[in-house]
């Protein structure tokens, strides 16, 4: 570790644990509006998704890395001076860890969440 | 657990100890007395004047259980009428209201406030507060609902109530149904939705600002995860039926045809903002109740909780999947297998958070050596139950197996498993658990497990078979059937079943209110629990907790050694009340840092007066006397003003005050640190949201019909809005700036830039109005005008509430109760501001700026 982190409350944040869950959801909403336009708008019922599907690849792929570098963050901050679980110690430390561990579990279902929604979009090649 | 000597990072010089020696016993006395005096419930008539947690939280609770009683009468009429074929004791007509209301009434006036009443009741305790932020809010929203609550099951018995079923779908519930029913569910619901997001707020700044000083993010009870996580999905799952619920008055008595498609408008719009908050409801009613459990585990496994981490993000988790899971009420009305295929996908997703939790309360169990109890019973029973009914939840998420099930008895006997084993039961059991926290004596025992086997046995005789029934293709929300189709048998045993479960419930409610006055009050602690809420005495004294403890642990009545004798000789801070003056510890966000010491409004009749104005529009609306329901909303309006000019940011007598144990904090806060900042914009989270879902319904009409927006564009035109974006702008600017003279002590640029701030919201409103206006559009002719009218008045009507904020101020410091320094009326007009400036904006460019290029 180059630089002991900054341990203060200023410089915690506790919507850091929501961001992924946010990004599931963006590629969520995105994936499913993509989907409901190009199908309504474009290549009607029963039309061919080929447009969407390529879109939702795009987002899967993005929303992808953003959870895992906030899943990589998360982790670094679990692990911060090698303490283990369960982060139950009144100290600022283990409260940072608790903080990373958080973002880091959640980081994990929001993959799980966006590979799922994903797979919708392997499966189904059309608008019926 | 702790298997390490020393966290390496620990700084000592964070904990704050107790006071090495007591208090004198006479200062401890005097204490106590001066505590009382400020604390205890007014008495006789005037008590229903109290706002403190313990009363509130009680009322709320006593009025919840009815309601479940109320809505638990209904079903067992149904079941009689369902016994057998061709049976006649109700009408097709009452049978349809039974339903309707048994499930309105069990989700929004049991389900939810209960949640709220557990929450207002105990949180307080479990924070070591005297009582949450916002005490007269709490008693606001406990009115609110109690008022909106008798309203909509007194209707039954005028045969007057709604029974297009509690999902009110269009257009059964617009052309179909004249009466006054859907007007009664309609408006009824929603004022009580403005009062289940009141208590969000509440629930919300309590967790996140009342904590007691030491009790960091990583320490605070689950119960309050899960607590600030449902009531974050209240903000976010309430709204979109409000405005949906706008939608579809707004057509049944002005005629404007959202949901009529000769004129454009299209029913599914009302399935997508019903849904999207119905399932998201689910989990606000789950999550609170499992929260108990969460609670009562580690309790009676003598152990901490295993996984503390993993329950946040089960709780965490769950809360957002929960809102990606709408559209799986709306399988079979023909979307894109694209569109059920990324919500099937969500909807077994959700399933893993769930599962987690459950496998760590498993873990807590094995971990632990588990004494048997009442409460763990019924938490073992419900856990039984939820999970038989989370694995048909996984069946019914899948779109092709929901085909055949859909709208049959099957969903009716998944979700009673869900919702009866995921709430009722856990409910029961935090009943048997923190009974004695409100009435300091335990329940009993024997009737207990009497109650629970009633009820367990009951419960899946009666839901069982329905599985079988529904497959057997006996569709839902019919009040009878021929015989020989291979129902009879099934809806029998579904009705004994029922019955036996109601005893079940009866016995619960008889062990409740049963005389026990005889009976000794229970021990301290009488579950030997770890958590603060266990440090009341029995009966508990009403200023909740005698001095309020610097915390070290998840569970410091186990780890924290002394702390119940500190705690009772005031060795903790605000041992005392020397102002006379109710107050608690505001503590910040993430490490529960001690920032001010909070004054807390007593008793006042204020929030029932509120409620009952705020009411009277709701109800007067109803029957469409308009004069007399606007007549009604200005005096709330009035009520209110006096409620926020009396009680609100008043000035203190100090700048600082001792709080003990060499703390002195200040006593008025403004800004991000002060409790009514987060409240204002958590308020606006929730208002934002439901604007948002009346520009959704902008888009979807786009996504669904050719003639949206009609080509050429009818109007509003593009000159009008544009211009009152750029003056709202303008008046936002000048709101930023006045905020900015205070502080400075400017009072001519203040009042000027107030006035100049009027002007320019007013000439806005009347420019956007102008735009709609004078192309003539006529919203009752088409769903393009009375969506576009629609995005505007709900602007015009932000932007008028915000001028009467900008009034306010203007008074206030003419008066003397802003000032440069406390100027925290203007801080929170500001942030109003800011979402209102939002709104505008995003008016504006859908619009003007979408006819252009779509």
């Amino acid at each position: 570790m180059a630089t002991a982190p900054d341990l203060s409350e200023k410089r915690a944040r506790l919507w850091i644990i929501a961001a992924s869950p946010t990004i599931w959801a963006a590629h969520f909403l995105l994936s499913y509006g993509t989907a409901a336009i190009w199908c309504a708008k474009i290549a009607g019922a029963g039309g061919s998704l080929s447009f969407a599907r390529v879109a939702i690849l795009v987002y899967t792929i993005i929303a992808l890395s953003g959870i895992a570098w906030i899943g990589w963050r998360g982790y670094v901050r679990h692990t911060f001076a090698g303490s283990t679980l369960p982060h139950d110690f009144d100290s600022p430390a283990d409260r940072h860890r608790f903080l990373g561990f958080a973002t880091l579990l959640l980081s994990g279902l929001s993959a799980v969440a966006v590979l799922y929604a994903a797979l919708a979009a392997v499966f189904i090649g059309s608008c019926r | 657990m702790k298997d390490e000597p020393k966290d390496p990072s620990a700084d000592a010089q964070d904990d704050v100890e107790p006071l090495g020696e007591a208090p004198p016993l006479e200062l401890q006395r005097a204490q106590a007395e001066r505590l009382m005096q400020v604390w205890k419930a007014p008495e006789g008539w005037r008590y229903f004047s109290a706002v403190n947690n313990t009363e509130v939280g009680l009322w709320y609770m006593a009025v919840s259980f009815f309601f479940f009683l109320f809505g638990g009468v209904l079903a067992l009429l149904m079941r009689i009428q369902l016994a057998r074929p061709d049976n006649d004791f109700l009408s097709a007509e009452r049978y349809n209201q039974a339903f309707t209301v048994h499930g309105s009434v069990m989700m929004f006036l049991f389900a939810i406030p209960v949640f709220e009443a557990v929450a207002v009741t105990l949180m307080p305790q479990m924070l070591g507060a005297r009582d949450l932020p916002f005490p007269r809010l709490a008693a606001f929203g406990f009115w609110c609902f109690l008022l909106g609550g008798l309203f909509l099951c007194g209707s039954i018995l005028f045969d007057a109530a709604p029974r297009g079923g509690w999902f009110m779908y269009p257009p059964l519930t617009s052309s179909y149904q004249q009466g006054i029913g859907p007007d009664i569910w309609l408006l009824g619901f929603s004022f009580i939705e403005v009062a289940a997001i009141a208590s969000a707020v509440e629930l919300i700044v309590g967790a996140l600002k009342c904590r007691p000083p030491g009790m960091r993010i990583n320490l605070i009870p689950l119960y309050v995860w899960y607590t600030m996580v449902a009531a974050a999905m209240i903000l976010f799952a309430f709204p979109p039926l409000i405005a949906g619920s706008l939608l579809l008055e707004v057509e049944r008595a002005f005629g404007w045809p959202f949901f009529d498609p000769s004129r454009g408008g299209d029913p599914i719009l009302w399935q997508h903002l019903f849904w999207l908050f119905g399932h998201p409801e689910v989990y606000v009613i789950f999550l609170p109740s499992i929260a108990l459990v969460a609670m009562i585990i580690p309790t009676f496994a003598r152990t901490p909780i295993v996984g503390y981490g993993f329950i946040v993000l089960a709780a965490v988790g769950t809360g957002f999947l929960s809102f990606g899971l709408w559209v799986h009420h709306m399988y079979t009305i023909g979307l894109p297998g694209i569109s059920l295929g990324l919500f099937s996908a969500a909807s077994t997703a959700v399933a893993i958070p769930t599962g987690v939790q459950f496998f760590c309360f498993v873990a807590t169990l094995l971990a632990g050596r588990v004494m048997t109890s009442v409460p763990m019973l019924w938490v073992m029973g419900g856990m039984a139950i939820f999970v038989l009914g989370g694995l048909t939840g996984v069946m019914v998420a899948l779109a092709p197996f929901d085909f055949q099930a859909h709208d049959s008895f099957f969903v009716v006997g998944h979700f009673h498993y869900v919702l009866i084993g995921g709430a009722v039961f856990p409910i029961l059991a935090g009943v048997y658990y923190f009974y004695p926290i409100v009435s300091g004596r335990k329940l009993s025992d024997r009737l207990g497990k009497v109650a629970f086997w009633l009820a367990f046995v009951g419960f899946n005789v009666t839901f069982l078979p329905m599985h079988l029934t529904g497959m057997r293709g006996m569709p839902r929300r019919i009040f009878t059937y021929p015989k020989d189709l291979g129902f009879d048998t099934l809806n029998l045993t579904s009705t004994i079943g029922a019955f036996v479960l109601a005893l079940g419930v009866a016995v619960v409610t008889w062990d409740i209110v049963r005389p026990k006055k005889k009976e000794p009050y229970a021990e301290r602690n009488p579950w030997n629990a770890g958590t603060l809420e266990w440090v009341q005495e029995m009966p508990g004294k009403p200023w909740g907790i005698r001095s309020i403890p610097e915390i070290d642990s998840r569970y410091p009545v186990w780890d924290q050694p002394h702390l119940l004798r500190d705690i009772d000789e005031g060795r903790f801070y605000l041992p005392d009340a020397e102002e006379g003056l109710r107050e608690t510890i505001v503590t910040s966000v993430i490490d529960a840092k001690p920032e001010q010491c909070q004054r807390l409004p007593g008793p006042s009749y204020i929030p029932l007066v509120a409620a009952l104005t705020t009411g009277g529009f709701f109800i007067l609306g109803t029957f469409h006397l308009w004069s007399l329901a606007i007549a009604s909303l200005a005096a709330a309006v009035g009520v209110i003003s006096y409620w926020l000019w009396t009680g609100t940011a008043g000035h203190p007598e100090k700048e600082e005050k001792n709080i003990g144990l060499g703390l002195s904090l200040p006593i008025y806060v403004s800004g991000p640190a002060s409790v009514g900042w987060w409240a204002m914009f958590i308020t606006m989270l929730a208002d934002v949201t439901a604007f948002l879902s009346l520009v959704f319904g902008y888009f979807f009409y786009w996504s669904v019909r050719p003639d949206f927006p009609p080509d050429p564009s009818p109007g509003p035109g593009v000159f009008w809005p544009f211009l009152a974006g750029g003056l709202l702008t303008g008046a936002w600017v000048l709101t930023l700036a006045v905020r900015r003279w205070n502080e400075k002590n400017w009072a001519l640029g203040f009042y000027l830039g107030l006035f100049g701030a009027a002007v320019l919201a007013i000439a806005g409103s009347a420019a956007l109005l102008a735009g709609p206006w004078l192309t003539r559009l006529d919203p009752r002719s088409h769903v393009y005008a009375a969506t576009v009218w629609l995005l505007v008045i709900w602007t015009v009507v932000h932007v008028a509430v915000g001028l009467i904020m900008h009034l306010y101020c203007l008074v206030r410091r003419i008066a003397g109760r802003m000032t440069a320094r406390r100027g925290i009326d203007i801080g929170n007009v500001a942030v109003y501001w800011h979402f209102t400036l939002l709104t505008v904006v995003i008016t504006v460019l859908v619009i003007a700026g979408f006819p252009l290029v779509a």
